[in-house]
């Protein structure tokens, strides 16, 4: 037989289970510390004043985005090479994928934020924000061609190359963008995190959000990914009794 | 070199969409056969026959075309079969010679060979240099098995062949089919009740997905 | 068996398969002119359109590199789109695949056949730059310009071809070709625009670096070229 069935942890309704509560609430005290932490606890900085606050939300999630991305591809690429737990490799590779999605736009928000408190416009070519621009479109376009196949496998496959194909493209358009930007001389000064000077409890700070939405970004994938396993555990059961309904429409006997 | 030319089903499924188009399909074609699939519409010979083609996933139960398990590799079986679907494969801008000619420049086969299988199909001179997209529907059928006679693969696959010929076109048609099995190729076809091959020595046939009959034909006389 | 050439993987069988099916294509553009009557006219009409809006001569002539590839990007859309049409309406393909045996084959020989239709695009294009815009290239210049062209437009026919297979049955692909291909296409977009300006002529990039950014645009050749041929397989596998 060709299925692939899933365990489902957990005996309640939801997707929940030990790790999940524990990577919750882990994220949610982390969390709580840097908010706390990040407002009211490090000092604003000399040059930027109140408004390199934003740091502690824009650095973790710019380093989420592209955890996300690298999860995306390393899951890609075991879903085309196994044979076997291809589409549990395929479910992470998209909860990931659209998890990241969230991510980027996020770091694009605070990215833009933070450079209008501090320089006045919403927007730098620089290549990190580029580039993140980049891999958000990318990403939304990766999000689409999985919509495009309705057999799982079919599904895992093409998205799979898709997501590859992404690893060889984000490189190569940071790499041109920094060729690009080092053309115009004064890019290099307009870097908000460039001239902040970070005090070791600024840094600890920054390292706890990194760590908390690490784990934000753990939890959220936990539950996407068991969110299309039940579906696909649905899709299946709904196949069986789909076939049986087929075969008795059937007159004659079935060989 | 001779490759298996068989079809092994076994309670195979292939889910489009959700929807179960086979529903359990086990059966097993041997090589050289001459095999008539029949059906009411919506039973699932469509279906079955891009199965074996390559063209739909597999979703469930055992499937092995031409010695290729079509759940691993579905796209290893395609240089094997020849299939004639719905749709004739063809160029619209091009005429229907030269359709036939680039498939026959592609798998190695002469000019002659282009020539004997147009006129086998009764495309005559006029038909062959004029551009598929304006050819009736008989003539672009023609032209799609002139295509498949010149790419001789070792499993024919052809859904409602018979559809849009003429008498002297069907009769040539199962002339056809005849020699192709003689010659070793296995020849599949699906149909309604009236066409059939005469002497098509077995009828399968499918209902609800699945098949319900797999008979030795007594219509017609053998050749 | 005639059918069986698939035993034999040499690059003579590759070449040959890819070249029938370019000239295949290129037989059918040839007859419907798609290119010649169409595609150049829109891309002609998107260079004076960028002089409208612009409402600058100084500007369109000092923007007038990135004006030519963001003009070859978007009608490279439009080709692509043709390219796999004709594949699709009737079902083509999936003869083609079936006797092409290495749907590689299949990606080289449309590629080539994209190459040449762009390389013609290309060729219209800068004329029009130096006709429409007041460019000027001489010298020296002249054969930058020329490598540019060909290796920014091996690169866009060889990812045009790659999600041009990605999106070929679909619904809607008209609008998902770009949204994948565009941002694949950006550090083509930025070689290609920063090497045709040093060819022109510009005052912040010189020769050397024109020739640095054609180095690029090779490596992005190279790394396209592998990855579509790999990833051809699977992306072609199914007809949805």
């Amino acid at each position: 037989m060709h299925t692939e069935t899933t365990a489902v942890p957990g005996t309640s309704a939801g997707t929940g289970t030990q790790t999940t509560r524990v990577i919750g609430v882990l994220a949610l005290i982390i969390t709580s510390f840097v908010v706390v932490s990040a407002f009211f606890l490090t000092p604003a900085d000399s040059v930027q004043g109140d408004s390199v606050r934003i740091m502690y939300a824009h650095v973790p999630t710019a380093w989420v985005a592209y955890l996300a991305f690298i999860t995306t591809a390393v899951a890609s690429g075991f879903s085309l090479a196994r044979r076997h737990r291809t589409l549990g490799f395929d479910r992470v590779a998209g909860a990931s994928g659209e998890v990241g999605v969230l991510f980027m736009a996020m770091t694009l928000l605070t990215g833009s934020l933070w450079g209008r408190l501090t320089w006045g416009t919403f927007w730098q070519w620089d290549p990190r924000l580029t580039t993140t621009l980049f891999l958000f479109v990318t990403y939304v376009g990766y999000l689409a061609v999985r919509r495009i196949d309705t057999d799982p496998h079919q599904r895992a496959r093409r998205s799979a190359v898709i997501a590859l194909l992404a690893v060889l493209e984000i490189p190569l358009v940071h790499f041109s963008v920094v060729l690009w930007r080092s053309l115009h001389q004064e890019a290099s000064v307009l870097n908000p995190d460039g001239d902040v000077r970070l005090d070791d409890f600024m840094l600890f700070t920054l390292f706890a959000g990194v760590a908390a939405f690490t784990l934000i970004f753990a939890w959220l994938v936990i539950h996407r990914q068991r969110l299309t396993a039940l579906s696909d555990i649905r899709q299946t059961v709904g196949l069986d009794a789909a076939i049986a309904a087929r075969r008795s429409e059937t007159s004659g006997v079935v060989k | 070199m001779a490759s298996d030319t068989t079809i092994h089903l076994s309670n195979a499924v292939v889910a489009l969409g959700g929807f179960p188009a086979l529903a359990g399909v086990t059966f097993g074609v041997g090589r050289g056969e001459l095999v008539a699939l029949r059906g009411a519409n919506g039973t699932g010979k469509s279906t079955l026959l891009r199965l074996c083609a390559g063209l739909v996933p597999l979703t469930r139960g055992a499937a092995v075309v031409a010695g290729v398990d079509l759940f691993v590799n579905r796209v290893a079986v395609r240089p094997h079969v020849g299939l004639l679907g719905h749709r004739n494969g063809l160029y619209g801008d091009l005429t229907a010679k030269q359709n036939v000619q680039f498939v026959a420049d592609l798998v190695g086969a002469t000019a002659s060979d282009v020539l004997s299988a147009l006129e086998r199909l009764g495309i005559d001179q006029r038909v062959a240099t004029t551009r598929a997209s304006l050819l009736s529907a008989g003539q672009r059928r023609r032209t799609a098995l002139a295509a498949l006679v010149v790419r001789r693969a070792q499993l024919w696959l052809l859904d409602e062949p018979h559809a849009g010929l003429d008498a002297a076109a069907r009769h040539e048609l199962d002339a056809i089919l005849r020699d192709a099995t003689a010659s070793g190729a296995t020849v599949l076809y699906t149909t309604h009740e009236i066409d059939q091959v005469d002497g098509t020595p077995r009828t399968i046939t499918l209902d609800g997905g699945c098949v319900v009959s797999d008979v030795a034909s007594t219509i017609g006389a053998a050749p | 068996m005639r059918g069986e050439r698939c035993g034999i993987d040499d690059w003579r069988g590759t070449m040959n398969v890819a070249l029938l099916i370019a000239r295949k294509d290129l037989q059918i553009e040839w007859r419907t002119r798609m290119l010649l009557a169409r595609v150049v006219p829109f891309a002609l009409l998107v260079m004076v359109l960028f002089a409208v809006a612009l409402d600058s001569e100084p500007l369109v002539l000092r923007a007038a590199a990135g004006l030519v590839w963001l003009a070859m990007l978007f009608s490279t859309m439009l080709v692509v789109q043709r390219a796999f049409d004709i594949e699709t309406a009737d079902a083509a393909i999936d003869t083609l695949l079936a006797c092409a045996v290495h749907p590689a084959r299949v990606f080289f020989g449309k590629a080539i056949s994209l190459f040449v239709q762009l390389f013609v695009l290309a060729v219209v294009l800068v004329t029009a730059a130096v006709v429409l815009y007041g460019v000027t290239v001489s010298g020296s210049r002249v054969v930058l310009l020329v490598t540019v062209v060909i290796s920014a437009t091996s690169g866009l026919a060889l990812v045009g071809t790659l999600y041009g297979a990605v999106v070929a049955n679909m619904n809607g692909r008209d609008s998902l070709l770009p949204l994948l291909a565009l941002p694949v296409l950006a550090p083509l977009l930025i070689g290609a625009s920063r090497a045709t300006e040093a060819a022109f002529g510009s005052q912040t990039i010189d020769m050397a670096n024109g020739w640095a950014w054609v180095g690029l645009l090779g490596v992005y050749g190279v790394v396209f070229g592998a990855a579509g041929s790999a990833a051809f397989s699977p992306l072609t596998e199914s007809d949805s």
